[in-house]
């Protein structure tokens, strides 16, 4: 089985990538597609240290190299703390994929500030400050690769999530700018934007959406990994400041 | 995080060795040198602070930065502003 695993790169032997919002869904599933890639991985995690180590240990027994890290990216000092903890162990960050996530919906007028200020926090500043700081090893290395994961909700209306909304159209906005401050270092900053996608935080949405869905399903957390994979891989170098929609066709 | 005194010829040292490193050659690096001179872009600019950070403690806000036109400026800011 060992053979079958891609061996690891010249990247990936000389640093580490970092996933947020790791323990479940759509980061779990990056966390062990860029693992299976040879990267060591930092499987970050707000609350759910169990799963979080379910991902690690499932990483490790597929020949991997992973560890847990606790860290709300919410917080001032979480993006330094995970990113300090993720080099000691397996050298520069040299992949990060900004993935954690929350919602709280409500139409506007009933959104509270603390629910509008939570959703910011985590989605976009949460995004920004890791991005802020991985900029540095990736600068020096002349080499890095960011990917956020946005959402088809971004450039489009989805009324309930005007919250959700604005967070993930500032971080395809801040994608573009960052992208442009670094691509002439080898450093590219791309988004996904994953319409309806089969995880825990889609679990309460309506069966009918699908029949907006060209394709008449829901995505998995794997089809939107491998577009991940695809931009965090040395391949994708002339790719930056793009937002992959990875929707079946919703925003077609 | 800073690990090296403050000095003039600390400072200059690291200063120097460090644009060096962004790529201009280490001899066209002196005190009176512009950084449009020697190709020394914003994003350097940054990366040098960051450095200049590390090493002495000293941080250059991104106003001041934008003042610094030559080596010898960003030699004389650490320096004023080091501990």
């Amino acid at each position: 089985m060992a053979a079958e695993r891609p061996g690891p790169t010249a990247r990936s032997a000389t640093g580490s990538a970092l996933v947020t919002g790791a323990s479940r869904g759509i980061g779990a599933a990056v966390a062990a597609t860029l693992a299976a890639e040879g990267w060591p991985v930092g499987v970050s995690y707000r609350t759910d240290s169990e799963a979080a180590d379910a991902v690690v240990a499932g990483i490790e027994a597929r020949g991997g190299r992973a560890m847990a890290l606790a860290g709300d990216v919410a917080g001032s000092d979480t993006a330094g703390n995970l990113i300090d903890a993720l080099e000691e162990r397996f050298g520069p960050v040299l992949v990060l994929v900004n993935n954690a996530g929350v919602r709280a919906d409500g139409l506007a007028l009933s959104i509270r500030d603390e629910e509008w200020d939570r959703v910011i926090e985590t989605n976009l500043t949460g995004t920004f400050r890791l991005t802020r700081r991985a900029l540095r090893p990736m600068l020096k290395a002349r080499y890095g690769r960011i990917v956020n994961v946005a959402s088809i909700v971004g450039p489009r209306a989805n009324p309930g999530q005007a919250n959700y909304a604005a967070s993930k159209a500032g971080v395809i906005g801040m994608t573009r700018t960052v992208a442009a401050e670094v691509a002439r270092r080898g450093v590219t900053v791309n988004a996904v934007a994953p319409g309806l996608v089969d995880t825990d935080m889609t679990e309460d949405l309506s069966p009918d959406l699908l029949d907006a869905v060209p394709a008449r399903r829901a995505g998995t957390p794997e089809e939107v990994a491998a577009c991940v994979r695809f931009l965090a891989s040395e391949e994708a170098a002339y790719v930056t400041g793009a937002t992959l929609a990875v929707d079946g066709g919703l925003s077609a | 995080m800073a690990t090296t005194t403050v000095t003039r010829e600390n400072v200059e040292a690291k200063v120097v060795e460090a644009i060096a490193e962004l790529g201009p050659d280490i001899e066209q690096v002196t005190p009176y040198a512009t950084f449009e001179s020697l190709d020394v872009d914003s994003l350097d600019l940054v990366e040098l602070t960051q450095v200049v950070e590390e090493e002495f403690g000293v941080v250059i806000p991104n106003e001041a930065a934008a003042k610094l036109t030559t080596v010898g400026d960003a030699i004389e800011y650490v320096v004023a502003h080091g501990s």
